[in-house]
């Protein structure tokens, strides 16, 4: 039975997994990804031109550092590294993992879950077009592939993706036509106040990011739409903070409000979750250090939206945490205790800053898609709701929304929205979509060729 | 129908040759299914809810927007699947494509 499982390869789960191997454990740690880096610090499958300095920009040395530390873990044998692969159900002391051959069934006494964040999005109309993605993917794009998803490009949203992957896509010569942020300026300047006392070389950073992007940054946004033919997007229509109406053509379409915590496994596992005002999201509830009972820990932006650097201290004090609780004695270092008390005053402002846009979601017309997958609109959920009420679980067996291939990732947030407008209440009454297992879609053949699969009662 | 990415670099990867719905095409080394279908053509495939087409959404597993399938039948997430050289791909799942 293996000891430790880390789920995720990102900045928690490579500091987690070295925090153990210098205890002596040998952790198994299950990544999505071909490399271990996460996505912020995500590898090409081969060298490109750019280089770790090109890729990464400020954060390079940390990205090598990083890579280079589970690189050596790996080289060493002091971890099991299974690469590629997913879980897609796990149980008290049982993980089901989909590699490249199959499911693997894997025993575990203790579990780290680092399993990160992902874009959060809210419907627009036209946003089901090809030729639309989340800030995420085009980042990703950008960095592993050295390419623009489209020759001309608007992105909107708010968060500090918007204002990175903007800068990174302008610096690497893409013609970005419009950077277009919901969050009002005043909103921001509130934020970033408690930023710069916290981080203040990371904000001026930010400052300097926004230069980058000059006039064609907007804030205040509202009212956005994707225009589009055929072939995907050709015109994006918003309003100014003044209210005055703008065209903006376009080929490509990057949008993302910030980032929500990945917490399906953490859901599986038995977490409790709590809404938090501050994030505008459900988080797992979890003690200081990452405990949520039971040998499990979590870390990272799955618990809370801390930023990459954040993310490495969570890890070390999570599994710091894990050792204790084996009677192994951790060494646990206390500026790092003190550093993520720092990150977290940050992310707080961040928070503040790029607070959610109250107003987009009732603009939106009726028939605007919320769920991607299946093409559930605003007035599907609205009749569902009229039919069975507001709690979101329910809604989702009316409607489907939040049943499509992507669980609800992508459309629960702007579905919670959608009913708690109609409930006229607040988002957290409409209460949280549940996790189901598998958290990935499985083909049958994998399941159909797995030994362990069919042993199971 | 030209391709809807736009790379950033001139590169020096060597080029892989693949089918895509029984169209010859060219992606470059290293590429994903996704990089290197868009780099020839504008999307993936045809949306099963709606009018339009889909060219993937968040290039990092989760959406599920970019599923595509080999002719043989096995299903790929083309954000996250390397092209390879002789690859015949399309953009609708084959019969029995369940087995
Ligand atoms: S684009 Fe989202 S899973 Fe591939």
């Amino acid at each position: 039975m293996t000891r430790v499982l880390i789920v995720g390869a990102g900045p928690a789960g490579i500091r987690a997994a070295e925090t153990c191997v210098k205890a002596g454990l040998h952790p198994v740690v299950v990544d999505e990804a071909k490399q271990a880096g996460g996505q912020i610090y995500r590898r090409p499958s081969i060298e490109t031109n750019y280089g770790a300095k090109g890729r990464y920009g400020s954060e390079a040395a940390k990205a090598v550092a990083l890579h280079r530390c589970f690189d050596q873990m790996v080289a060493k044998g002091q971890l099991t590294h299974l690469p590629h692969s997913s879980v897609t159900s796990i149980g008290q002391n049982n993980a089901q993992i989909l590699t490249d051959d199959g499911i693997q069934c894997l025993r575990f006494e203790r579990l780290i879950l680092a399993t990160g964040a992902g874009d959060r999005l809210l419907p627009i109309p036209g946003w089901q077009s090809a030729g639309v993605f989340s800030l995420g993917a085009m980042q990703i794009a950008l960095k592993t592939q050295e390419a623009a998803l489209g020759r001309r490009l608007v992105l909107a949203g708010t968060g500090p993706l918007l204002t990175l992957v903007a800068a990174q896509l302008i610096k690497a010569g893409a013609d970005v036509l419009a950077v277009l942020d919901t969050a009002p300026m005043r909103q921001q300047l509130k934020g970033a106040w408690a930023m710069a006392m916290a981080r203040p070389i990371v904000t001026l950073r930010g400052g300097y990011l926004r230069s980058v992007i000059g006039r064609r940054y907007h804030a205040g946004v509202n009212t956005l739409s994707i225009k589009t033919n055929k072939r995907g997007p050709t015109h994006l229509h918003w309003h100014d903070h003044k209210g005055q109406q703008h065209q903006t053509p376009c080929d490509a379409v990057g949008l993302g409000w910030h980032l929500m915590a990945d917490t399906q496994l953490a859901d599986l596992v038995g977490a409790q979750f709590e809404w938090s005002p501050e994030w505008s999201q459900w988080l797992p509830t979890i003690d200081k250090v990452g405990r949520i009972g039971k040998g499990v820990y979590l870390a990272g932006d799955g618990t809370r939206i801390l930023g990459a650097d954040a993310a490495e201290c969570a890890g070390h004090i999570a599994a710091s945490a894990c050792l204790a609780d084996m009677s192994l004695s951790p060494e646990l270092n206390k500026r790092v205790l003190r550093r993520y008390a720092r990150m977290r005053r940050f992310a707080s402002g961040l928070a503040t800053a790029f607070q959610l846009p109250q107003d987009l979601m009732k603009q939106l017309p009726g028939d605007t898609v919320v769920c991607r997958c299946e093409g559930v609109t605003v007035n599907d959920i609205t009749k569902a709701a009229q039919r069975v009420g507001i709690e979101i679980n329910r809604v989702k067996s009316q409607c489907r929304v939040g049943m499509g291939r992507c669980q609800g990732r992508y459309c629960q947030f702007a579905a919670s929205q959608v009913l708690a407008g109609i409930g006229q209440t607040a988002p957290r009454e409409v209460g949280r979509l549940r996790a189901q297992p598998p958290i990935r879609p499985v083909p049958i053949s994998a399941v159909l060729n797995s030994e362990c699969v069919k042993e199971q009662p | 129908m030209t391709g809807r990415l736009h790379r950033l670099t001139s590169t020096t990867r060597a080029s892989v040759d693949f089918f895509f719905d029984g169209q010859p095409m060219q992606g470059l080394q290293g590429d994903t299914i996704l990089m290197a279908v868009l780099s020839q053509t504008g999307a993936l495939r045809q949306a099963e809810f709606g009018p339009e087409q889909r060219a993937g959404f968040c290039l990092m597993g989760a959406c599920q927007d970019c599923w595509v399938w080999q002719e043989e039948g096995q299903r790929l997430r083309a954000c996250s699947t390397e092209i390879r050289a002789g690859m015949r791909l399309r953009s609708t799942a084959g019969d029995g494509w369940l087995t």
